[in-house]
């Protein structure tokens, strides 16, 4: 047997999910996105030249490091341009809220106070219209 | 390991494998590679998601974006757009066919909505072919609880409290098989897998094996230990390669983890599995056939007693379960009897698998909870009815089942209730049948399915479903008399009620039910000697139009067996006794006069009775 990948008893067979379990826990929170915070970064032309990207990878890294359940999605421009990056949060049954001029130290406020204990932080722009 | 950000699910079951899903995958791998995305883009194959009628699928999380009808060429847009832009590339979303509208995210799709996937709860989810993913998704854990916590007494009692029922057909409760099984001493005993699939229209076992073969053997080991097997064996037809492959690769990697194989996690339990392939006879999903076919005879149903559960597979003890039945095992095990017995209805617990055919909108494969009614599935699940035609019928169980009408529309659906209404489960085949289907028809197809598929052992089934055959035949070919129709029922009940095995003791089930609800289409075969579906050539007519002959004599000139009369710039008519339908007439007229209709002008022809 091959001694590098045997698993020999139950506890092993745990440890390798833990191991694993990264590859599809997207797909595991995938199946019921309501129940979860949801961080839509804004990724259009304008989101990605004022760093939207590193913004997303921010969310993306220290919100699974921090241990909280989250489903981090891009989306396309907003329309808050002049506020790039812009990044809309979803907290389970609640209104999503939208944050301008989002750089990672502003993400990480935005995990600490709003999404960990749903404080109110400054920069979130008052939604100017309705989708339908 | 580096978090990936976007998950990219591309369907490779056999259905959206064979129009190029395969090539679908490569390009969208290519592409994200092209654009530097690779590690933050997990691209991969996963199992059938049911929604076939659409494939090739693609499914792109987190969001839960479902594109349909995807080709290669769609490959770049969908990267371009979608994974670097965040625009979903509306053109290959999901139409729904009544708003209009598209459907962003499987989440709102009516074909998911009343859907409880159990046994295909990895199918679409997860890579078969890479082990990890199952076992992230829970594989084994069950095995492992049961060899480590539970006895074999204990795990069958699970079972048995679960009300898990055979999804093969049949209905027999599988904690009670396992007990059987379990209770005869014997130096050897075996696990066989049911993977003989042959329902025309079913695809159930083999999507699961495709999508999810791991739950398929760690079930078969769970039973091995409750019954104190080391051997499993999978019957498998050799026309399903893919399932194959997935299944011996599965094989090998659990293998290769020590999940199966001697002492397995540390346990003094050994199992292992080995395949069979059979040549694909419908009499094979019979257990004792296949176990003759597995032994190298001739696949042949053999008397019961004795059941396998005392001697099956070289006359050592065997228990056979169906992939469907094994694939909810493993949950069972993990969420508890309890859980899964509040699902479904009093005596059918659980859910079951549908593989829906015909003429309905969402081809596909669907699980629903035992107790949901027709209507949920054909007109919420299935979209409705092809081209807003009208219902007339669905065929629940293939060829040994029989057809459910309008009448039981709303009837919950559970091994009850489709045998008491002359049908029943089998392994899941739902054929829908709409306004344009002769329902002699169909009963004559299955026929003819059961006729080249009886194995030929006993005398009622080899000579009496053949002369079903003819005689349906001779019905749809508007020979028929009142006396065929009273052969028909006598002969099927006694097919029922004196066949060996189980083919036999159902094949009649088709032509009973449609006599049974639709005596009336009979009744105009035979009588009017009209198909109202227009579905039986013999029963069409070619009729002149009054209206638009005008009696130029080409047709009547040209009928070989003069058929036509009528005096030049007057009307012909067509003498339905002679003509011969050979459609020279209909050839010839330069008017559009002649048509061929389902029924004509009789003048007055006594038809008494």
């Amino acid at each position: 047997m091959n001694q590098m990948t045997g698993i020999k008893t139950l506890a092993d067979l745990k440890k390798k999910q833990e191991e694993v379990r990264a590859r599809i826990n997207l797909r595991d929170k995938a199946e019921n996105p309501e129940s979860l915070v949801q961080v839509k970064v804004a990724m259009a032309t304008c989101g990605i030249a004022s760093g939207a990207k590193e913004v997303m990878e921010f969310f993306v890294e220290e919100l699974d490091k921090r241990s909280i359940d989250a489903v981090v999605t891009q989306t396309g421009c907003m329309g808050y341009c002049f506020a790039e990056p812009t990044v809309e949060i979803t907290l389970p049954g609640r209104e999503p809220v939208v944050f301008g001029y989002v750089n990672p130290a502003k993400a990480d406020e935005i995990i600490e106070c709003y999404i960990k204990d749903g404080e109110l932080v400054d920069g979130i722009i008052p939604q100017n219209y309705d989708t339908i | 390991m580096s978090q990936y950000k976007m998950h990219v699910l591309v369907c490779a079951g056999t259905g959206c494998h064979s129009s190029e899903s395969n090539l679908v995958y490569e390009m969208l791998r290519d592409e994200v590679e092209r654009k530097g995305l690779g590690r933050e883009v997990q691209i991969i194959s996963t199992g059938c998601f049911g929604f076939c009628e659409k494939g090739p699928i693609v499914k792109i999380l987190p969001d839960n974006t479902f594109y349909t009808q995807v080709k290669p060429s769609d490959a770049r847009e969908i990267v371009d757009e979608h994974v670097i832009k965040g625009r979903s590339v509306h053109r290959l979303l999901y139409t729904d066919p009544e708003t209009m509208e598209h459907v962003l995210d499987s989440k709102h799709m009516g074909f998911y909505k009343k859907q409880l996937r159990i046994a295909l709860r990895n199918c679409g989810t997860i890579d078969p072919e890479n082990i990890d993913e199952s076992i992230a998704r829970n594989a084994y854990q069950a095995l492992g609880r049961v060899l480590t916590e539970y006895s074999p007494q204990d795990t069958i009692e699970i079972i048995k409290r679960s009300g898990l029922r055979g999804r093969g057909g049949a209905g027999f409760p599988t904690g009670l098989k396992w007990e059987i099984a379990g209770r005869n001493e014997a130096d050897q005993k075996y696990v066989v897998c049911n993977a003989d699939e042959g329902d025309p229209g079913a695809f159930m076992d083999r999507s699961i094996l495709e999508g999810d073969p791991h739950s398929v053997l760690e079930a078969m080991a769970i039973c091995g230990y409750c019954i104190g097997a080391t051997k499993g064996l999978v019957y498998i037809r050799a026309e399903y390669p893919l399932a194959i492959r997935r299944l011996k690769t599965a094989i090998a990697q659990a293998r290769d983890y020590g999940l199966l194989g001697e002492n397995i996690l540390g346990t003094s339990f050994s199992f292992d599995v080995s395949m069979k392939y059979g040549a694909g006879a419908f009499v094979c999903g019979e257990e004792t056939a296949l176990i003759h076919s597995m032994e190298g005879k001739r696949g042949e149903p053999s008397n019961k007693p004795p059941f396998p559960a005392q001697s099956g597979y070289l006359g050592k003890p065997t228990n056979v379960n169906n992939v469907e039945t094994l694939a909810n095992v493993p949950v069972i095990i993990l969420k508890g009897a309890d859980w899964f017995s509040a699902i479904g209805t009093e005596k059918s617990k659980g859910t079951k698998v549908f593989a829906l055919a015909g003429k309905i909108n969402n081809v596909g494969l669907i699980e629903v909870p035992m107790g949901i009614t027709l209507r949920e599935i054909i007109y919420e699940i299935g979209g409705g009815i092809k081209n807003g035609k009208k219902f007339k019928a669905v065929q629940t169980g293939g060829p040994s089942g029989g057809c459910l009408t309008e009448e039981h529309l709303d009837t919950p659906i559970d091994y009850e209730s489709l045998t008491a209404a002359g049908s029943m489960m089998g392994s899941g085949g739902m054929i829908v049948l709409d306004e344009d289907d002769c329902m002699v028809s169909v009963a004559k197809f299955f026929l003819g399915f059961t006729v080249e598929e009886s194995c030929g052992k006993c005398a009622p089934c080899r000579i009496g479903n053949k002369r079903l055959h003819e005689t349906l035949t001779k019905i749809t070919e508007g020979k028929g008399t009142q006396e065929d129709i009273e052969k028909l029922r006598n002969l099927g009940s006694v097919i029922k009620d004196t066949s060996l095995c189980g083919l036999g003791q159902t094949s009649p089930n088709p032509v009973l039910s449609t006599l049974d609800n639709f005596m009336d289409e009979y009744l105009e075969h035979v009588h009017e000697k009209k198909c109202r579906s227009g579905q039986c050539r013999s029963l069409l007519y070619y009729v002149i139009s009054a209206d638009d002959c005008i009696g130029c004599m080409a047709c009547k000139r040209v009928c070989p067996t003069h058929a036509i009369s009528g005096e030049k710039k007057e009307v012909h008519v067509i003498n339905q006794e002679i003509c011969i339908k050979c459609g020279a007439c209909m050839e010839k007229c330069q008017f559009d006069a002649i048509s061929l209709l389902n029924d004509y002008p009789r003048v007055a022809v006594a038809i008494n009775n």
